[in-house]
């Protein structure tokens, strides 16, 4: 628990539930009857309706992006870094809006929630999602919420996907796309990886083919597995070393020293047990997860990355996509992240300039890998806050 | 409204350009003209900037600025998609400044050159009468150590134009305080320390 609440943290919030009735077709054909939204709101919209901003969440975030649920929360929202009264999204400026996804497992309507046809959990029988319907359901999110258009859409990682989508499907709706640390679709490698963490989970004993909550169990195994993976792509090499190399805080130092191979009880085990530091943290990083997120929400999640394409409806042509995008847009890389490494950003800024639109793009120096656009890096945050005072401007000149 | 302070350089190139345009500005730096620019013509910008901090500084006076490296090329820009590509003082820091300037005239419609004059008489005296690479407030570097490996004069401007069948629709010779005069006019090569050149396809 903090000791108090920083005077520059949104404070305590309330998350609130959107129900909606109208049925949502999904691109897979299939039809969602009805569903839960669970939003999260800081800062104050303005008269004008023109300072709200959506911020899209990456594969395991939520609703939660900043401030505490009560006073005994131990650790904030997950960008409380970037969100917040004078920080990079600044809510004396903006009226941020965050949800939890469809198919998410954090208070919308998802695996977890109860299948009004069965009134069972709906496990594995709720439908594939992709980033295209969840866009459709924060849009019409955004006209419950009478918000006639978003001054930016924020988002890193799956979040920057969501980015894309809406610059692509409804331009006319947002003035700015902020894509931080995306890629325009997945490779091989990408795929790859989400297929071991998925088969980590759909071969756990304890999955039951996706009705493990009927059976009051999970695939703990799987779902640490699946972590555990997922979490050695988030981080750099180097990130590694530095975090377990000899609790020395210089970072050559340590790279150099013992490339990161600190052990766990000073000496080796001879033996299949945890001997380093690293496997320590990964069994603990897994281990947590496991306990706070969702088997069937995490396979839907990385399904919505691996079908992520933006160019299928355009003849394989990503700046074809972009043709209709007349909202600014700012991009952002890390140069050691390896999974959406900066090469993947600049195509998306290459085919956005093929299309002729405004663009800023910047490369940022980090060792933390992908896991990078959720941390308070200097250049980073301070562009971010920078571009986003532009954003609040070109607002008050347009709305005077 | 603000008032915008100019370098005089900036004020010789924002006469070239028309309103509401396509500006694209190659080593834009703190974008101080973008800026300028969208200001007071509604110019349509995009700045290339390697400097990080200058590229933050970009961001702060609101321009697009894309973080790219000149001297890896140009191939992501579309042919003829600006009306205008600049290139303020920084052809002479270029490893192949003679393509940067086809790619210039590919992808704008007119191009902006300005480089320092190193046919200068200043440089010319530093160089024969002490015999070393002139050192000066105008081109602080040592030899070993500037980021200028391509000087050129005003004269070999003129004969890379030429022999491209680049088509000088303006040249203009300033001091370093961005003066001009008639006997610069009269001897540019000699006089003048910064060469500003409105250039187009010979096409045009």
């Amino acid at each position: 628990m903090p000791e108090s609440i920083p005077t520059d943290s949104v404070g305590l919030v309330t998350p609130q539930v959107y129900k909606f009735d109208e049925p949502l077709t999904l691109r897979s054909g299939k039809v969602l009857p009805g569903y839960e939204l669970l939003v999260e709101t800081y800062g104050e919209l303005n008269s004008s309706k023109s300072n709200a901003i959506l911020i899209c969440h990456a594969l395991s975030g939520d609703h939660h992006a900043a401030g505490y649920h009560s006073e005994s929360d131990s650790k904030p929202g997950w960008w409380d870094s970037c969100i917040g009264p004078g920080k990079a999204i600044d809510t004396n400026l903006f009226h941020v809006v965050c949800l939890n996804n469809l198919g998410g497992c954090a208070g919308s309507t998802g695996p977890t929630s109860i299948n009004p046809e069965t009134n069972k959990y709906y496990g594995p029988d709720f439908p594939v999602v992709t980033v295209r319907d969840w866009v459709k359901s924060q849009l019409r999110l955004m006209d419950r919420m009478e918000i006639p258009e978003w001054a930016a859409v924020i988002g890193g990682s799956l979040g920057g996907m969501q980015v894309l989508r809406w610059a692509i499907s409804y331009p006319e709706r947002l003035r700015h796309a902020i894509c931080i640390a995306a890629a325009p679709k997945l490779s091989a490698q990408n795929i790859a990886f989400n297929e071991v963490a998925r088969h980590s989970i759909t071969s756990d004993r304890n999955f039951h083919e996706g009705r493990y909550l009927e059976k009051d169990t999970y695939p703990k195994q799987g779902l640490m597995l699946a972590r555990m993976v997922g979490h050695i792509t988030y981080l750099s090499d180097n990130a590694m070393r530095a975090k377990f190399g000899k609790s020395v805080s210089d970072f050559e130092q340590s790279s150099s020293e013992n490339f990161g191979r600190d052990l766990r009880s000073g000496k080796l085990s001879f033996g299949f047990n945890v001997d380093f530091q690293v496997e320590s943290y990964l069994h603990y990083q897994g281990e947590r997860f496991s306990e706070n997120f969702d088997a069937n929400t995490y396979l839907l999640m990385t399904k919505a990355l691996d079908y992520f394409d933006p160019t299928v409806d355009f003849e394989g042509d990503l700046s074809k996509a972009f043709i209709n995008s007349d909202c600014k847009f700012l991009l952002m890389s890390f140069s050691t992240d390896w999974r959406f490494p900066p090469e993947r950003s600049r195509e998306i800024v290459n085919d956005l300039l093929k299309a002729g639109r405004e663009v800023s793009y910047l490369e940022v120096e980090a060792d933390q890998g992908h896991d990078a656009f959720l941390l308070p890096i200097p250049r980073y945050v301070k562009a971010l806050s920078s571009y986003l005072q532009r954003v609040h401007d070109e607002g008050n000149s347009d709305a005077s | 409204m603000k008032v915008i302070v100019m370098r005089p350089d900036q004020k010789i190139i924002q006469q070239w350009i028309e309103p509401d345009s396509k500006v694209l500005d190659l080593g834009c730096g703190d974008g101080s003209l973008l800026h300028y620019l969208r200001t007071t013509k509604n110019v349509h910008g995009i700045g290339l900037e390697i400097d990080g901090q200058k590229i933050q500084r970009g961001l702060e006076k609101g321009i697009n600025v894309i973080e790219q490296n000149l001297d890896e090329g140009l191939s992501n820009f579309q042919s003829n998609s600006f009306d205008t590509v600049l290139l303020a003082q920084t052809l002479q820091a270029l490893s192949r400044p003679d393509h940067l300037v086809d790619e210039m005239l590919r992808i704008g419609k007119k191009g902006i050159v300005t480089f320092p004059n190193f046919g200068n008489w200043k440089s010319r005296l530093y160089l024969s009468s002490r015999g070393r690479m002139p050192v000066s407030k105008f081109m602080p570097h040592s030899w070993y150590n500037t980021p200028n490996i391509h000087f050129c004069t005003v004269k070999d401007f003129d004969a890379l134009c030429h022999e491209k069948n680049i088509k000088v629709l303006a040249r203009t010779v300033v001091d370093l305080e961005h003066q001009g005069s008639w006997y610069m006019r009269a001897w540019p090569n000699l006089l003048g320390e910064i060469a500003i050149y409105h250039i187009s396809k010979e096409s045009d």
